[in-house]
């Protein structure tokens, strides 16, 4: 009884509920017609499409500032970085190593701004962050309509300028990680080996940065800003790092999934990326200001398996398609319920 | 503290606190030759959206005034308000009664959502804002589940012009002929050929009273001094979660009303879409009319509904006749809606911790001396 009460504090409700569901969402499945390979295969796909994008909540949780709803602001980075690659025509390895090449600068340098901003609003992190997200996606909105992009792949036929709102990567760099080694068993069982490759190699960069110098003193930073200032520490400077790393990781997240799902999706497409990634790593048992990777792992593979098991299980069980309903009600729910948990830290 | 810096500061002050509308006015003054409409144009839609919107905008005053910024959970009561229209609907109450009766049926589902948003925003103190906007995606949620699979189901509904030919859920839009404009058109009136909305502009200047009244109740002031300082005000015997619960149900009782007359102007009922813009729109609005975080007026609602409004008149054209593109219109207004509420934000949180610096060296300046 005693193990059970200590097992149920160290994962929290939220992640016990949550596994318990879709443990018994897999078991519902085969009695529904549902193939569990298939499902499967498509969760593993699903955590590698977004195991970056949550990967990237970690640097600037771990900084104090707060959950990272302007990731859409990453996004855009590696939205420039696959347009631009594909404009040059760059095609297979050379167009996906293109795409991160040239989307990094641009990651750097909107990170860099976006910290810096940042630290003029201590306190209001997470709603300045939201809207700075909003606001960035909609202003490309308009620059995707004028940028002087000519590649007829990527223009709408008809008037001959501005990006079409999806983009094919057929022919570029579609699925170029996941048929990396892709281990593939019967018709239905496939593990993009590249791809989940690629996801742990970021997370073991997270990792080890998090164990330098510079890392030990941004984890400072979030747990007492002010003995951090006295140990030191430049609090402002950890600060944009945290930021310029979490954009960093939004860019090159939006390019695995892209590879993945074999489109780009432009326009309105990225302004609601944040949400998923966040309700994720929160359902991994992060919360406002403490996070680490197995968090996002947890939290990416829980979330991740739920939104793929309730369309298909649920669909077959009620014939009715209740996905979408409970996908808002799940991730929203989830990051309502971190925000107000009662935390440490008051201003 | 020497004069000349304090004119600066003054100055300084003076130009944060009216950037936004001094911004809009420039923008809007360029914006309007290019359009080309003409000026009756413009004002009959001014009078037709100040009529439409002012109420909804109003809504968000209360909250400013508890210290619990920009209440973007007035989409919940938005929600209630359709939830109302579908079922006066339902039973084919039409006009000024079916509008009343809509309102009578979701206040106390306003009142019951407005509670539960204070109970959520007390647990989340200093974050209010963020909190009352994913709490608002959370209740869209909830409200999707209930229109789309338990009404039709679990709630009869007999009108077949509102459920999906499936059999349960409703319809994507509905069309409410029989209370379109009809609190608009109650009193009829025209000047110069441009039809007022008398009714309607009664009901708010009727609201506007009544924020005016209540600021200078005894709830009022407790309400103004949970919003200067929790701690003091907790400390000089005011109940302050339950101050700001109030604060909270009354906005979202009063966006419910708001979102009912907004439907009734429009005349459709987009069931999934109406409210998602709600909140976005109405704090756009009330900070482009110069209210900040902390600070709004009845003034500043008008002034932001129609300034913002004829931005969003304008843009489209405007960017027709600019770039060749209605969309790049489209998008810059919406760009602005939400880059508006960013920079008004930034400022507000800047100015502040500008201020506490401020305070801290005027502190340490009166201990050397």
């Amino acid at each position: 009884m005693n193990r059970i009460r200590r097992f149920v504090d160290k994962a929290g409700w939220p992640r016990i509920i949550i596994g318990l569901l879709l443990l018994s969402l897999f078991i519902a499945a085969p009695s529904v017609g549902v193939r569990v390979d298939q499902s499967i295969t498509d969760t593993i796909v699903r955590f590698g499409m977004n195991g970056i994008l949550v990967l990237g909540m970690i640097p600037m949780v771990q900084t104090g500032c707060g959950l990272n709803f302007g990731l859409p602001l990453g996004i855009i980075a590696g939205l420039l970085g696959a347009t631009i690659s594909i404009e040059l025509g760059l095609t297979g390895v050379a167009g996906f190593a293109g795409a991160i090449g040239l989307a990094a600068p641009f990651a750097l340098l909107l990170g860099w701004g976006y910290g810096k901003l940042l630290n003029r609003v201590k306190g209001d992190e997470m709603m300045i962050a939201t809207y700075v997200g909003f606001s960035s996606v909609s202003f490309m909105c308009m620059m995707w309509m004028l940028l002087p992009y000519r590649s007829p792949k990527m223009i709408w036929g008809y008037g001959g300028s501005g990006l079409r709102t999806t983009i094919s990567l057929e022919g570029f760099w579609i699925h170029i990680l996941d048929n990396f080694l892709a281990i593939r068993i019967g018709r239905n069982f496939m593990f993009p080996t590249g791809m989940i490759l690629f996801v742990a190699f970021m997370a073991w960069i997270m990792w080890a940065f998090f164990h330098t110098k510079t890392g030990t003193a941004m984890t400072a930073v979030g747990s007492n800003p002010d003995y951090a200032r006295a140990a030191g520490i430049n609090v402002d400077k950890m600060r944009t790092i945290s930021v310029i790393m979490s954009t960093l990781y939004g860019a090159l997240g939006i390019l695995v999934y892209q590879q993945s799902f074999g489109f780009i999706q432009l326009y309105n497409g990225p302004f609601f990326m944040a949400l998923p990634a966040v309700a994720a790593i929160l359902i991994g048992g992060a919360s406002v200001n403490k996070a680490n990777i197995t968090n996002a792992v947890i939290g990416t593979i829980l979330f991740q398996g739920i939104l793929t098991m309730t369309p298909s299980v649920i669909n077959s069980a009620i014939q009715s398609d209740l996905s979408e309903v409970v996908r808002i009600i799940v991730s929203d729910g989830m990051i309502v319920y971190a925000l107000t948990r009662v935390t440490r830290k008051s201003r | 503290m020497t004069k000349k810096t304090g004119f600066k500061d003054t100055i300084s002050r003076i130009f944060i606190g009216n950037a936004v509308p001094i911004l809009f006015i420039v923008l809007i003054a360029f914006a309007i030759p290019l359009s080309g409409f003409s000026t009756r144009y413009l004002i009959e839609e001014m009078v037709t959206r100040l009529g439409r919107d002012s109420f909804l905008v109003l809504s968000l005053l209360l909250p400013i005034m508890a210290g619990m910024g920009l209440n973007f959970g007035i989409v919940l009561g938005a929600m209630s308000g359709q939830i109302g229209i579908i079922l006066v609907t339902n039973w084919g109450v039409t006009g000024v009664s079916g509008l009343f009766l809509a309102m009578a049926v979701s206040t106390p589902l306003a009142v019951l959502m407005g509670w539960i948003a204070g109970i959520v925003l007390n647990r989340a103190k200093g974050r209010e804002m963020v909190t009352s906007l994913i709490l608002g995606f959370f209740i869209n949620g909830v409200y999707q589940l209930v229109v789309l699979y338990i009404m039709g189901k679990i709630i009869h509904i007999t009108n077949p012009a509102l459920v999906l030919s499936r059999g349960y859920g409703i319809r994507n839009a509905i069309d409410l002929k029989g209370m379109r404009q009809s609190l608009d058109k109650l009193i009829p009136l025209k000047i110069g050929g441009i039809s007022i909305p008398v009714a309607t502009f009664i009901f708010i200047a009727l609201l506007c009273l009544f924020i005016w009244w209540f600021a200078k109740t005894k709830l009022g002031h407790d309400m103004r001094a949970v919003g200067q300082d929790m701690g003091v005000a907790e400390d000089s015997g005011i109940k302050v979660e339950k101050t700001r619960i109030i604060a909270i149900i009354l906005s979202t009782v009063l966006a419910c009303y708001g979102q009912i007359i907004f439907l009734q102007n429009i005349g459709t009922l987009n069931t999934y879409n109406s409210h998602d813009q709600t909140a976005t729109f109405a704090v756009a609005a009330l900070l482009i009319g110069g209210a900040s975080v902390a600070h709004a007026s009845i003034p500043n609602v008008f002034i932001g509904v129609i300034l913002f409004h004829l931005m969003f008149v304008v843009a489209p054209v405007a960017g027709k006749e600019l770039m060749g593109s209605a969309m790049i219109g489209e998008y810059f207004r919406v760009f602005v809606s939400y880059g508006i509420i960013a920079v008004s934000i930034v400022l507000y949180s800047w100015k502040r911790l500008k201020e506490r610096e401020r305070a801290r060296r005027s502190l340490r300046g009166e201990k050397e001396s």
